[in-house]
């Protein structure tokens, strides 16, 4: 009764303060309202409240299309409010029943004039290969090689021809194998079996998915598997409304969708801060010292093993640890270097605060030094108290909620959609290493008297390039996750730089800085397109590794050189203001550029190319790809 | 709250009207934005909010708010818990 009690408060508090205008307390409501009971009953309360606060919280628009073969409707309400809930105002449109192959096939369907961010394509086993999950036992090898090529060959022609109509990303569930094999135990002893009928389809899907831009394999047997293939499946809803999925699952399910649907708005977490005592490790240092923590392969720190393990995997993902802990920083670090049980190291951390003082200023500063806005910060702590401080003070910060039981932190920390990625870049590899060359950097410019000497002395190097196939994922995810220095904050797809750099017209440039402390890797994109006279440039970004470099310049002078080189007089560039993007402001005026027009989006700003030349700085070396 | 209450506060945040205006002979027929995924929709947060699984065969009962809070009552007091 108790819990009825708090929801039923909660709901009244959040229409109380939605009344008032309190609308950060509202969503922050909400959010704990669906952590108590995320569920079927209090998705539609949620994404009714959530649509009033449309406008006035900051929410990324999204707009998703499920093609499915079964009942789907129910999980609707549920991805929208998880979605909510992650700052994502999500417009979702299900097809209708069964239509899959004709939304996709047909130009006019009403798929395409949504015109969606994502496409999920949830169509099952049963329904794509009746025959391998009916008959398998009367099939002979022959027919069953036909059955998998007639699947698969299904979706090639699906994935073709989405992808010459739309540009959305698409995600697509993979099969689902028979909880019982039709011809029992002997299915496993065989190489064409029923189980390894479906397996070949589904790795056939997965090439195929990687010979197209933006289209993704979501392991939905996996996903049945992780939560007992029995318990999935409901038959009793599957004969009365044509829902195969037991009502509780779909929650998982819509979680799983938000898995893709996170990183594709671009709303990831890039740091993952971590506390130390009871979260890294069992007990506290500072009392029970380097004997009486328990870290190590037995139980219980075991636990705290796996959870190091897990955070260790997500830097293999690009993500940066940092490390928040009330402590005496020599205690601390004592056990960091020299604990025989620890599996991450010192060097795997890009910052550290071991303090005494409050978490949430030690969260800015470590946001500060990093160079990155704290909505890109993941706070793990075992502490409730300090998790709440934290949502209360700093609410752009994703707190991952540690359950109660440590053996089950590491699978928490691995759910967390925010550490989600959809593809690797060769800088995601490489993160750590590469902000470890950062403090080298930000150390030796300490001893310089001005910019200028410093800069000089970093022996920059650039090379500007037209993008490639070898570069495509780097700057579509730039364009994804840059949102400091990035005048246009335009988000594209792999699929959409791609369709861009082969217009006549369009010019996609990267930028790529080296110096002598070591490679930054691909940091900076710049968009433009020819219009008669002028040139407009579509996007400008710059990583905010490199903010303050002046490599900037040395882009846009680039820019100019090629639109001068066209014939064009001009060149145009809008400035949309965003929370974030401050650092960005003065770019324009800061080059030369007049204003020329000012919306309530943002402003115009224009440079004559027949009077002025911008020049890359001096210490800036710039060079081209060989050959282009 | 009573089971009437609970349940008319569900199908009231489904079908986005205020609950003064469910009752218990409440219906498909009576309300516009009861059509069939929203049944499908107040079965499912029915089941989730009491713990209970109802049958086809009660599902197929379900023609009022007053036919549900019939089939939940009955259910609640036979269940173990």
């Amino acid at each position: 009764m108790n819990s009825e009690n708090k929801s039923l408060n909660l709901r009244a508090d959040v229409d109380r303060l939605i009344a008032n205008g309190a609308v950060q307390l509202a969503s922050g409501c909400m959010a704990e309202l669906w952590r108590e009971e995320a569920g079927l009953s209090v998705a539609p309360f949620l994404v009714s409240r959530f649509e009033q606060l449309r406008g006035k919280v900051t929410l990324t628009p999204y707009r998703l299309a499920v093609l499915r073969s079964f009942t789907l409707e129910p999980a609707i309400p549920l991805v929208r409010a998880e979605a909510f809930v992650k700052g994502i105002d999500l417009s979702a449109q299900l097809g209708d029943f069964n239509a899959y192959a004709q939304d996709i096939l047909d130009a006019d369907s009403s798929l395409y004039r949504f015109s969606p961010d994502a496409v999920i394509l949830a169509a099952r086993t049963p329904e794509l290969a009746p025959d391998l999950w009916n008959q398998f036992a009367d099939l002979s090898p022959d027919a069953v090689s036909a059955a998998i090529q007639r699947v698969v060959n299904s979706f090639a022609q699906w994935i073709r021809i989405f992808r010459e109509r739309s540009s959305a990303a698409l995600i697509l569930h993979s099969l689902e194998l028979q909880p019982h094999p039709h011809n029992g135990i002997l299915d496993a002893q065989r190489e064409n079996g029923q189980a390894a009928a479906i397996h070949q389809i589904n790795r056939e899907l997965r090439r195929i998915a990687g010979e197209h831009r933006s289209v993704y394999i979501l392991d939905y047997d996996g996903l049945m598997a992780r939560h007992g293939r029995l318990r999935w499946n409901d038959q009793r809803k599957w004969l009365l409304a044509r829902m195969p999925i037991a009502a509780d699952n779909l929650l998982h399910l819509s979680r799983e969708w938000l898995r893709f649907l996170v990183p594709l708005s671009g709303k990831t977490a890039k740091v993952a801060i971590v506390d130390l005592d009871n979260t890294l490790w069992c007990g506290i240092i500072g009392e029970d010292g380097m004997n009486g923590i328990k870290l190590g392969p037995e139980y219980p720190g075991a636990a705290y093993q796996n959870l190091q393990r897990a955070l260790l995997d997500l830097t293999r993902r690009g993500i940066l640890l940092a490390i928040c802990s009330k402590n005496n920083p020599e205690d601390a670090m004592e056990a960091l270097t020299h604990h025989p049980g620890m599996v991450l190291k010192p060097k795997d951390f890009a910052a550290m605060r071991i303090n005494w003082g409050d978490k949430a200023q030690n969260l800015r500063e470590i946001a500060n030094e990093l160079n990155l806005g704290t909505d890109s910060l993941a706070f793990i702590d075992d502490n409730p108290f300090e998790r709440e401080q934290i949502r209360k003070v700093l609410p752009e910060v994703t707190i991952i909620d540690l359950p109660a039981n440590p053996m089950e932190y590491a699978s928490a920390l691995r759910d967390c959609p925010v550490f989600e990625r959809l593809a690797l870049s060769s800088e995601d590899k490489q993160r750590t290493v590469m902000y470890a060359e950062q403090q080298e950097r930000a150390q030796v410019e300490h001893t310089f008297e001005n910019k200028e000497d410093f800069f000089r002395y970093l022996e920059q190097e650039a090379e500007v390039a037209p993008v490639s196939s070898a570069t495509l994922a780097r700057v579509a995810q730039l364009t994804q996750k840059t949102n400091q220095f990035n005048l246009t904050t335009r988000r594209y797809t792999e699929q959409q730089i791609q369709e861009m750099s082969g217009r006549s017209g369009w010019q996609v440039l990267s930028i790529s800085v080296r110096d002598r402390f070591g490679d930054h890797g691909l940091v900076g994109v710049a968009i433009a397109h020819d219009q008669g006279e002028s040139c407009e440039i579509d996007t400008f970004l710059l990583s905010c590794r490199v903010i303050g470099r002046t490599v900037e310049s040395a882009l846009l002078s680039q820019l100019a050189e090629h639109a001068s080189s066209k014939g064009c007089k001009r060149l145009l560039g809008w400035f949309f203001p965003t929370k974030k993007n401050a650092p960005a402001r003065d770019f324009y005026p800061q080059h030369g550029f007049e204003l020329t027009e000012q919306s309530p989006e943002g402003s115009l700003w224009s440079f004559d190319l027949t009077k002025q030349q911008i020049a890359a700085p001096k210490w800036v070396r710039v060079t081209k790809p060989a050959a282009v | 709250m009573t089971v009437f209450d609970q349940i008319r506060a569900l199908a009231s945040d489904l079908f986005a009207i205020s609950p003064d205006k469910l009752s218990v002979s409440s219906s498909p027929e009576t309300v516009d934005a009861w059509d069939s995924v929203q049944h499908l929709n107040l079965v499912l947060a029915v089941e989730e909010k009491f713990h209970l699984q109802l049958s086809p065969e009660e599902i197929e009962q379900m023609k009022t708010i007053g036919d549900i809070v019939k089939i939940v009552e009955g259910k609640l007091q036979t269940a173990p818990s």
